[in-house]
């Protein structure tokens, strides 16, 4: 018979709690197995289990153990999950258990009890703050060792693979949105829904409550819990109320708007099916209540990092919420009353409580009593002065601290505990209010920073506003959300408030850093310790932000919650000025970490970018096109026949271009931007943005048109037609068409309000085919009604409307090839019929489809200008088009294109290239240079702007490019180098127009 | 994540606008010397504080919209037409 081994948790409580019992949930940790219950952490199921040691720090390598019970945790930071779903440094305080869950520990090596790396710990002496960088940075092989020492202070491994998990972004609107839903938030959202407002409420946890689930508080006589559960029934009662849960504000904005990291399906062990993991949501509220609360913070004192050293609140969380033993023999050690409560809390969970060490001499409140009572030692004015134990607390010393607290008095004390609950104070969680530029202001009383007033409609409640005692916070949520219900025209009515229970407190002594000898840690996870604060005050980084980068204070993780006041007051200490003279680092976004997948939701794969396909997609991918990417749209590269691999690329375009000079090619060019230009105004508007003349352009003519930046530098060509008396067609460049029609609109929209034009964008309204080649005319003529064809019926730069096989068609007889050519432009929804009729009607003359590989080849034996030319530094002049200025009239860029820089004779002029040797390939971005042995600094010439590697039609590779000179330099070689891949080719400065420089072919 | 109230559509999200510049400057006219060209194309102040600026509202009207907004906090304190004086209303 199968024997069921008792699940062993031996830290675990009989009963209490917020745990389910009759739902045990198997984990791995490091591959020992364990058990845990629904409702536990990660953290506290480890405690439970009686793992105390779960990382290794980032800098030493020194153990360390759970520290805080949220968010906040510095130090237990672990691998989660396996596979393709690893992730790393995420904090076991957060994880909420799911059965199968498995976790590895990071940063040791072979394993977290014995970790090579922890000698580093023998050499911290001589590794102090700014180490690596001050040692190695600017040194020969940084590079080369900034490899092994990011090994050495590494954190987690992330996954290589793909994330299987989806992401969802959401858009959320409502009057009052509160963040935080401990007693303050809580309150808050009652107060405004009460009143009738929409109200959304964050939480960060599995569920509302915030440290009512963690203290042993009573509201209206009973335990506070009944009265969340109450709250949090009323609140979902309310159809305008949405209550979020596992989701934490993250990010502060303008325009009131919060973002939110939603954890969907983190506490699973996989979403279920159709489910995201993780949702960002962007809300856009009218008012926004921050009840964020507060953080709790170390004392700093030696040997404060050991594991079994924890924050006192965490502490009580972990024996009130999750009913697990942090410890067997416990001390606390505080500067506030709240060592006292966490003292009698764990009392009641049964731990010894041996001793309450209190820094402050007197002024306590009603608390200590009641620990005496229950007989707990409690010590005044006594201090922490050093923990023992390797790989967890065995015990420490304590000593009576002097009267100005920097000494100690007498001899240190020893006393046995494996639990040191630390009680420091609460810091704010004041990073939201940062976010939108309300300035920190410290509360000398609190002993922290709260929100000064900021911009926006945001205002705080609750601990992050100062408030600590829980009547208070009550009293500030209701106000908070009550008022921003009155703001926006809502009835809040009278606040009803819960009656509470609390003992007086005394007054909180800041103890920012404690005497004794040893390391005293202020940021546990960037291992920053008081010495490295000292260090950096000597060497003069004493404001708060240098303080942050020299040190790498706060910069983890937990963006230094529970180190951040601790350290900046110390080197206020240090420089001898007040903690609120010293500040605060400004906080960023995000508070806590997100996952870019989240930020990148669904924007991802074939979703992260359009893909835009031409008209004639289907019938290119159909016949063996290569596409290329041209921005977002897919373009025809080449075209390889049956049969044909990629290994056959040169002969396809070789094949493309002679096939077009011998007989007829078509290429697709619907990517061109066209833009349809009206008014009555349209022919001096042209004038005005291409540096050439249009007043004298026919009706039924084409023009080459060059456009100026306004700071007389080239910025796009194309041909525009006039198609009316008063209407233009436009087309730009591929890569410019936005940038042009925003170029338009500005001019029109803001400097020629006076000008009767309107413009359109029509790119994808055409589908647009070019046909050249000298039978391009004859497979025209068999297709166009309507039309002569002939040179007298469509002269060169003629343009005019037809049909083709029933559809309504526009030609241009204009050439980029240098063949004689025709444009044909048919509506987007007929391009294609009309693509397949010419293929068809050109079968008999040896038609043959052509990519841009082809297209390219043939505009660089023509001289074309295109993008490598038009390279946003180039002037008319520059580009050997200097005869199209028109001095009759102004235009964009006239005035800045006179400039001395822009007009001198010094300026690289365009010209053609080839190799001397006829074989070698000069590429684009190659330097051309006088001397190829010369040395450095050496005299730049120019440069190679259009490379083409082939040219069927010549017996050599060619190029253009700008050089020194221009074309006079026609006749003599430059060297062409490419130094990163040492190239150095001699070439022949030629003519830009390698083919039929007469034009024969062009008129056909 | 300012809201921009374009004229012609109402309040939307800045996501569907794009800055264009400086709202403030006159361009020159064609003939002026080099030194109005040179202020004109180059130079732009940085004020703490209001500024007139044009945004365009690219995935709307695609209208040009004058916006006085603060630079310090963010805030618009007016919008309008190219052809609107914000100046005057907006502070
Ligand atoms: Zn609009």
């Amino acid at each position: 018979m199968l024997k069921l081994q008792k699940p062993s948790q031996p830290f675990r409580l009989e009963e209490g709690g917020e745990i389910d019992r009759l739902a045990p949930l198997a984990f791995r940790f490091d591959n020992r197995r364990c058990i845990g219950y629904r409702g536990d952490t990660l953290a506290s199921a480890l405690l439970a289990n009686g793992v105390r040691l779960v990382g290794r720090s980032f800098k030493y390598h020194r153990p360390r153990g759970i520290y805080t019970d949220g968010s906040d945790e510095p130090n237990a930071l672990v691998e989660l999950r396996t596979g393709d779903r690893r992730e790393p440094n995420t904090r076991a305080t957060t994880i909420e258990l799911f059965a199968g869950l498995e976790a590895r520990s990071q940063n040791r090596w072979p394993n977290l009890q014995t970790d090579i790396m922890q000698v580093t710990s023998l050499f911290a002496p001589i590794i102090p703050a700014g180490f690596y960088y001050k040692t190695f940075m600017g040194m020969p092989g940084w590079r080369f060792y900034e490899h092994f020492i990011r090994r050495a202070a590494g954190l987690g491994r992330p996954t290589a693979d793909p994330d299987p998990d989806r992401y969802d972004r959401m858009h959320a609107f409502c009057d009052v949105l509160v963040v935080g839903a401990g007693p303050a938030g809580l309150a808050a959202a009652l107060a405004a829904g009460r009143a009738g407002a929409r109200v959304m409420l964050l939480e960060e946890s599995d569920a509302p409550g915030g440290r009512l689930r963690a203290d042993r508080e009573r509201l209206d006589g009973a335990p506070a819990r009944e009265w969340v559960t109450r709250t949090v029934d009323e609140l979902d009662a309310m159809p305008d109320v949405t209550v979020l849960t596992r989701t934490t504000g993250f990010g502060h904005y303008d325009g009131t708007v919060i973002s939110a990291l939603e954890r969907v399906a983190d506490h699973k062990p996989v979403p279920d099916p159709f489910e995201v993991r993780q949702r960002v949501w962007h809300i856009r509220a009218r008012r926004v209540v921050l009840a964020t609360g507060a953080s709790e913070r170390p004392l700093v004192f030696a040997g404060n990092d050991r594991p079994g050293v924890m924050l006192a609140g965490a502490a009580r969380s972990y024996v009130n919420r999750f009913a697990v033993r942090p410890g067997s023999r416990a001390a606390v050690f505080a500067n506030n009353d709240d060592g006292y409560r966490t003292a009698i809390d764990l009392a009641r969970a049964g731990i010894e409580v041996r001793t309450v060490i209190d820094c402050r001499a007197g002024g306590q409140g009603a608390g200590r009593e009641q620990a005496a009572a229950l007989g707990i030692e409690c010590l005044d004015a006594t201090a922490v002065t050093a923990t023992h134990g390797h790989l967890g607390l065995t015990g420490i010393e304590t000593a009576q601290l002097s009267a100005d607290g920097r000494g100690i008095i007498g001899q240190p004390r020893l006393h046995s505990v494996d639990l040191l609950a630390v009680a420091g104070g609460w810091s704010p969680n004041i990073q939201l209010h940062g976010h939108i530029g309300a300035a920190p202001v410290y509360d000398a009383e609190l002993a922290g920073f709260v929100a000064g007033s900021g911009p926006g409609a945001s205002r705080s409640a609750g601990a992050v506003n100062g408030a600590w005692s829980l009547g208070e916070c009550l009293r500030q949520g209701s106000d908070a959300g009550g008022e921003a219900a009155r703001l926006l025209g809502f009835n809040p009515g009278a606040p009803e408030l819960p009656v509470t229970e609390e003992a007086p407190v005394g007054p909180i002594r800041p103890m920012w850093r404690l005497p004794g000898r040893g390391k005293k840690f202020v940021d546990l996870q960037d291992d920053v310790t008081v010495d490295d604060i000292e260090l950096a005050h000597r060497e003069g980084y004493q404001s708060v932000e240098h303080l942050k980068r020299y040190t790498t204070l706060g910069m983890g993780t937990d963006q230094g919650r529970t180190s951040s006041v601790n350290g900046l007051a110390i080197m206020a200490e240090e420089r001898g000025i007040a903690v609120a003279e010293a500040g605060i680092t400004r906080s960023r976004p995000p508070v806590v970490p997100v996952a870019l997948g989240a930020i990148a939701a669904g924007d991802v794969g074939m979703h992260f970018a359009p893909t835009r396909r031409t008209p004639m997609h289907d019938w290119h991918e159909a016949n063996g096109a290569v596409f290329d990417h041209a921005g977002h749209w897919l373009r025809p590269q080449y075209y390889l026949r049956p049969g044909e691999d990629a290994g056959d690329m040169n002969r396809a375009i070789a094949r493309e271009v002679i096939g077009t000079r011998s007989a007829v090619g078509m290429v697709d060019v619907s990517t061109l931007g066209k833009i349809d230009i009206q008014g009555r105004d349209a022919a001096e508007f042209l004038n005005r943005v291409y540096i050439n003349g249009w007043s004298t352009l026919p009706v039924g003519r084409a023009r080459y048109g060059l456009m100026q930046r306004e700071d007389g530098i080239v910025f796009d060509d194309g041909t525009t037609s006039r198609v009316g008396e008063h209407r233009y067609f436009m087309t730009t460049t591929t890569a410019n068409a936005g940038m042009v029609m925003a170029h338009l609109e500005e001019y029109l929209g803001v400097h020629w309000r006076d000008l009767d034009v309107t413009l359109a964008s029509v790119t994808e309204q055409w589908g647009t085919l070019a046909l050249a080649g000298p039978r391009s005319r004859d497979v025209l003529a068999r297709v166009v009604d309507g039309l002569d064809v002939s040179d007298e019926g469509l002269p060169y730069m003629g343009v005019r409307d037809a049909s083709i096989a029933g559809v309504a068609v526009r030609l241009f007889r204009i050439s980029f090839s240098g063949e004689l050519a025709y444009e044909v432009a048919a509506p987007a929804d007929h391009a294609a019929r009309v693509w397949e009729v010419l293929v068809d009607a050109g079968a008999g003359h040896g038609l043959i489809p052509y990519g841009t590989e082809a297209m390219g080849i043939m505009r660089i034996e023509k001289g074309h200008v295109a993008g490598g030319e038009l390279d946003g530094r180039t002037t008319a002049v520059d580009l050997g088009l200097g005869r199209m200025v028109s001095r009759r009239k102004f235009h964009i860029g006239h005035a800045m294109a006179g400039r001395d820089g822009l007009t001198a004779a010094s300026r690289p002029g365009f010209v053609g290239l080839v190799p001397v040797d006829s074989v070698s390939r000069p590429r684009a971005g190659s330097i051309l240079v006088a001397d190829p042995q010369a040395r450095p600094p050496v005299d730049k010439l120019g440069h190679v702007s259009s490379s083409a590697w082939l040219s069927p039609s010549l017996p050599h590779p060619i190029a253009l490019g700008f050089v020194k000179g221009g074309r006079e330099r026609i006749g003599s070689t430059v060297w062409a180098m490419f130094p990163m891949r040492n190239e150095a080719i001699e070439v022949r400065v030629v003519d830009p127009v390698f083919l039929d420089p007469d034009g024969e072919r062009l008129h056909g | 994540m300012i809201r921009i109230t374009c004229p012609y559509c109402g309040p939307r999200d800045h996501q569907e606008f794009a800055y264009v510049g400086d709202a403030t400057l006159t361009r020159p006219s064609d003939d002026a010397g080099a030194d109005a060209w040179y202020d004109f194309v180059y130079l732009r102040d940085n004020p703490r504080g209001p500024h007139l600026e044009y945004w365009q509202h690219v995935h709307g009207c695609r209208a040009f919209v004058k916006v006085l907004r603060d630079t310090l906090t963010h805030e618009v304190l007016a919008t309008g037409t190219a052809a609107d004086d914000l100046v005057a209303g907006g502070r």
